[in-house]
């Protein structure tokens, strides 16, 4: 076939792509757009299918059999399963603005520079051998049809007198400059482009499914009479999933290819940037696996048609699709065959190319620009021709760069295997872009630790190796390793084997990655900015804060130098517009003389991210207003509702638990309260029964005796001491009354002195000795003789010493009842103990038996029962002396009264 | 024939007076200390009336007067509550429990003896 014949058409191809893109231009420009629209979109998607698809997966299925297809499963999973993850980036995107997954990430992360340009960086080294394999398809395709029966000017031959390959390149990169950077907003949509490259899927399906036709139907009877034939010479082998039983590689693939529909650059841009209505994701989450299934019925049939036909031939398996036509004569398919090939090929570098200058123009050189202060912003100047150049020198670069992969290394690898290592690359951007999306903990120095070390494993593991199995470095790079170190050999670092090389890289590659994302996360501390953007990107659906940014900006700078710094990045007339639309949307009246309030900036922020993209937007009004205040907002900000929550609850919970031990206390002091009531009662009623037994006797004997005549002398006699004794006991108890609430009052008259304690208890044991010999109770003395002096009121002292032996007397076993009194000198003063061999006190009695309405009934029956007073006075006494009295029970369980006394001035003990 | 009385009463200088009062008055009188040896008394030779004092040891008044106002054949006992209680629920307990009198200590020796006589009289003009 003559090569101006194939020539023509390339070019004509071309014009017409060109054409379609400037008729969805015009389309777009009057309203009536031709690209929104499911279809339009799944297709312009379906940018996904390069020559890989076209050329490539023939070229595998030719040689493994069924191996091509974990490609096609991968982004059908994420599309049938996964789209929760695509709405949710497309929302974000859409509410963002975002322009492209560098301004994603690095957005994602606090709108992060560094972070924004290693991500480009990867991207862009990342596609380049992408880009070298379309290139190499374009250059081989073209050789294979004009030098097909010429070999002399086969593959390498150059009849233009330069490099086909450079040729197509550059012509390549002038395509994409003419559809992809005639606007400057970023985020805007390019209907032509989308147009153009949905049209290109037409193509590239049409062809590969003619030569899948013609193979099928035209040279085989049907798919039964080709199945037959393969499996007669021998080619059963391709039916089968995985010749070697490699399953692992089948999972690799598959996960690769799920990363890379989502984000390979051109994927990211064509699926979430270019789209424009969410709802158009439920058409292409059927209709892209669809187009995926389709576009790959044929494969297999042409491998097998490719290795019948050329057995036995060292024949290119890569290049079937176009060189089984040429096979069987059919020139004119073969020529269809080559226009779809380049479809694929074009498609895939056109949009590569736009989507990766964005991304070089807006996270790489515009923040280095502004950093290094080499635009000048005071300057006047439209700004936005400059933006357009670094984006159309970047495109050129890139396609450049694309060629140079092509001439070091893509000869000695197959088109699947370099999209692969692209495809590897790409997987790098998982963990932060997924993680971003999902959990809030995920910071900009975790995504830089993560990107960096899975950046560089894959190019030690993948890149690097490449470059040596091409003779561009030593091989014994990848035989020994690095320096000779076996333990860095890139197939099988650190020892680790047994895997293909992709899995191999793949493992080590997000081991780092995922592992240093999340441990660095996990170990510092989120910046507040982080913190908000991790906020609304994690919470997109619910961000009721919409496009407000609540960092908001303050300063001193007019909206009319606002809108003119916008202007020189988007172009004034947008600008004004996007000025007026605020002002409309305020319902206020812009005249320019105005300080830019925080909305306002908010608003030029906005405009400008969908230029330069989210990060340089922020440097550039950052710059403008020269200082950045957030620091309220942030502190609003991290006071968020949630923490506030959190923080009311548990003061909640803080004063629950207050009211509960405050009224537990109030039941506990209103118990008390009511014992205090009761027990007062029982006293009242004890007082009144002791005042009234006395003078019950003595009235009564006393009217006897008045009525005169009818007693004898000696009942005469008895009837009178028993009216005195009576008195006496009633004179006393009203004593005892008088003399507690005279000591509690503090009005008692106390005569202390230094006492000698041992004659003191004796003086007292010698007054109830009269009760003690008549109950038969065994009394224990233990007294030294020689006690130092306690400081004490006699009197008194003698009436605690009563007190407590009655006591004792009344609760001691009856009979056999036995009381030891002890005393001894202690540091602190006379230790005194008397105790009883009754049954004890009981232990919820123990805290009150000293108290003055308190009384046992656990006494003997033989005793009268007590006042209820006798211990609550020796209590009052003791303290006064200042010592203490007690009570607890003995080893053998009778009660034991203590107290002590300090002693005097001159009886300290010797 | 002399009625017959048991005083129980724990005070010895009480019961004393009750003794010398009641025999004056042409009673026949037993003593019992605490509530228990009332009621064995009682067992032992029914009286025809029984002063009792509420705060007796064992088994106070307030026993005693149900046993016995419970116990078949003894209800026509004349029971008078002694107590130095003065308070009311104690009366109201003690004349529900079916006591016929309640008298508050320091009693009035003559009054103590004519309410007695006028409970006995009025008591056997019932029966007979």
């Amino acid at each position: 076939m003559q090569g101006g014949l194939v020539v023509s058409v390339s070019v004509a191809y071309l014009g017409l792509l060109f054409a379609i893109a400037y008729y969805g231009e015009k389309r777009a420009a009057q309203g009536r757009s031709l690209t929104n629209n499911p279809y339009i979109y799944t297709l312009s998607i379906a940018v996904y299918c390069t020559s890989w698809t076209f050329y490539g997966s023939v070229g595998r299925a030719a040689e493994t059999g069924l191996d091509f297809l974990p490609i096609y499963l991968g982004p059908t999973l994420v599309f049938v399963i996964w789209s929760v993850v695509l709405i949710k980036i497309i929302r974000i995107c859409k509410v963002h603005r975002i322009t492209s997954i560098a301004d994603f990430i690095s957005s994602r992360y606090g709108k992060n520079f560094a972070l924004g340009s290693l991500v480009t960086l990867i991207a862009v080294i990342g596609t380049t051998p992408y880009i070298a394999l379309q290139l190499k398809s374009i250059a081989t395709s073209f050789n294979l049809l004009v030098g097909f029966q010429n070999p002399e000017i086969a593959i390498y031959g150059n009849p233009f007198g330069i490099d086909k390959t450079l040729v197509v390149a550059v012509a390549l990169a002038l395509f994409a400059i003419l559809f992809g950077t005639r606007h400057i907003e970023s985020s805007e949509h390019h209907e032509g482009l989308v147009a153009a490259i949905a049209f290109e899927s037409i193509i590239k399906l049409l062809a590969f499914l003619a030569v899948g036709f013609y193979v099928t139907f035209g040279v085989f009877g049907g798919f039964g009479d080709l199945f037959h034939q393969a499996q007669a010479h021998g080619l059963a082998n391709l039916f089968v999933i995985s010749e070697n039983n490699d399953y692992g590689q089948w999972i690799t693939l598959t996960l690769l290819s799920m990363a890379a529909i989502l984000f390979l650059p051109r994927q990211f841009y064509m699926t979430a940037v270019e789209n424009r209505d969410e709802t158009h994701l439920r058409t292409a989450a059927w209709m892209f696996p669809l187009y995926l299934l389709v576009i790959n019925i044929f494969v297999l049939p042409i491998a097998i048609s490719g290795k019948l036909a050329f057995a036995g031939t060292a024949s290119d398996a890569d290049m079937f699709v176009l060189t089984v036509p040429v096979h069987y004569g059919q020139s004119e398919l073969a020529l269809f065959a080559f226009v779809g090939g380049l479809s694929a090929a074009t498609s895939m570098v056109i949009v590569a190319s736009i989507a990766l200058s964005t991304m070089v123009c807006n996270n790489l050189v515009m923040p280095l620009l502004l950093r290094w202060q080499l635009v000048n912003l005071r300057e006047r100047g439209d700004l936005s021709k400059l933006l357009l150049s670094i984006r159309r020198a970047s495109i050129l670069i890139i396609l450049l760069l694309g060629y140079g992969y092509f001439r070091i290394a893509s000869e000695s690898y197959s088109l699947v295997t370099i999209g692969l290592v692209s495809f590897a690359a790409v997987a790098q951007f998982a963990p932060a872009m997924i993680g971003g999306i999902f959990w809030k903990g995920g910071s900009s120095k975790g995504a830089l630790t993560g990107l960096s070390l899975g950046f560089v494993v894959w190019l030690y593991t993948l890149l690097l190796p490449s470059f040596a199995q091409s003779g561009w470095l030593p091989l014994n790079f990848i035989n020994d390793g690095l320096f000779g170190i076996g333990l860095l050999r890139p197939y099988a670092l650190f020892g680790l084997s047994g895997f293909d090389n992709l899995s191999h890289a793949l493992f080590w590659s997000m081991l780092a990655n995922i592992g240093g994302y999340v441990m660095v996360s996990l170990w510092g501390n989120l910046s507040p900015i982080e913190r908000i953007q991790g906020r609304r990107f994690v919470d997109v659906y619910d961000d009721t804060l919409g496009q407000n940014d609540p960092r908001s900006w303050q300063g001193s700078v007019t909206t009319a130098s606002l809108q003119e710094v916008v202007g020189r990045f988007v172009g004034s007339e947008r600008a004004h517009e996007g000025f007026r639309a605020y002002a409309d949307g305020q319902n206020i009246v812009l005249d320019g003389n105005e300080i830019a309030d925080s909305n306002m900036l908010a608003n030029a922020e906005y405009l400008l991210s969908g230029a330069i993209g989210s990060a340089t937007a922020r440097v550039i009004i950052g710059s403008m207003i020269k200082r950045e205040n957030v620091s309220m907002n942030e502190v609003h900000q991290l006071l968020d509702e949630t923490t506030q929550v959190i923080e009311y609850s548990r003061m909640l919970e803080v004063k629950s638990a207050e009211l509960e031990e405050t009224s537990r206390k109030l039941q506990q002091a209103n118990k008390r309260l009511k014992e205090f009531d009761s027990l007062k009662d029982d006293f009242l009623s004890t007082i009144s029964h002791e005042l009234r037994t006395p003078l019950t006797s003595i009235r009564a004997f006393s009217e006897i005796l008045s009525e005169g005549g009818n007693t004898t002398d000696r009942e005469h006699q008895q009837f009178l001491a028993i009216i005195t004794k009576e008195s006496e006991r009633l004179t006393r108890l009203i004593d005892q009354i008088l003399d507690l609430a005279k000591m509690e009052a503090g009005r008692m008259d106390w005569s202390m002195s230094d006492v000698d304690p041992t004659s003191t208890i004796r003086e007292a044991l010698a007054a109830v000795d009269g009760l003690i010999q008549e109950q038969n109770i065994e009394l224990i003395l233990d007294l030294y003789k020689a006690l130092p002096a306690v400081r004490a009121d006699r009197d008194q002292l003698v009436q605690v010493v009563i007190n407590v032996v009655s006591n004792a007397i009344k609760f001691c076993r009856h009979p056999n009842g036995i009381i030891r009194v002890s005393a001894r000198a202690e540091p602190n003063g006379l230790l005194v103990r008397i105790s009883d061999n009754g049954a004890g006190i009981l232990p919820e009695h123990r805290d009150f038996i000293f108290e003055k309405f308190h009384q046992s009934r656990r006494g003997s029956n033989q005793m009268p029962i007590g006042t209820g007073l006798g211990l609550a006075i020796c209590r009052q006494i003791i303290s006064f002396f200042g010592g203490n009295i007690w009570a607890d029970n003995s080893d053998d369980g009778g009660a034991v009264i203590s107290f002590d006394i300090p002693f005097g001035e001159d009886g300290k003990p010797s | 024939m002399a009625y017959s009385v048991l005083v129980a009463e724990d005070e010895p200088n009480i019961v004393l007076s009750l003794q010398f009062i009641m025999n004056k008055a042409g009673f026949d009188v037993r003593v019992a200390e605490d509530g228990e040896q009332a009621l064995r008394e009682i067992e032992t030779q029914k009286p025809d009336a029984v002063l009792l004092d509420i705060m007796l040891p064992k088994k106070d008044g307030f026993a005693v007067c149900e046993t016995i106002k419970r116990t078949p054949g003894w209800a026509d006992i004349v029971v008078i509550m002694l107590t130095a209680k003065s308070r009311d629920t104690d009366k109201q307990r003690a004349l529900g429990l079916g006591a016929d009198d309640y008298i508050t200590k320091p009693f009035s020796t003559r009054e103590l003896a004519d309410r007695m006589a006028t409970l006995l009289e009025a008591r056997s003009g019932q029966s007979g």
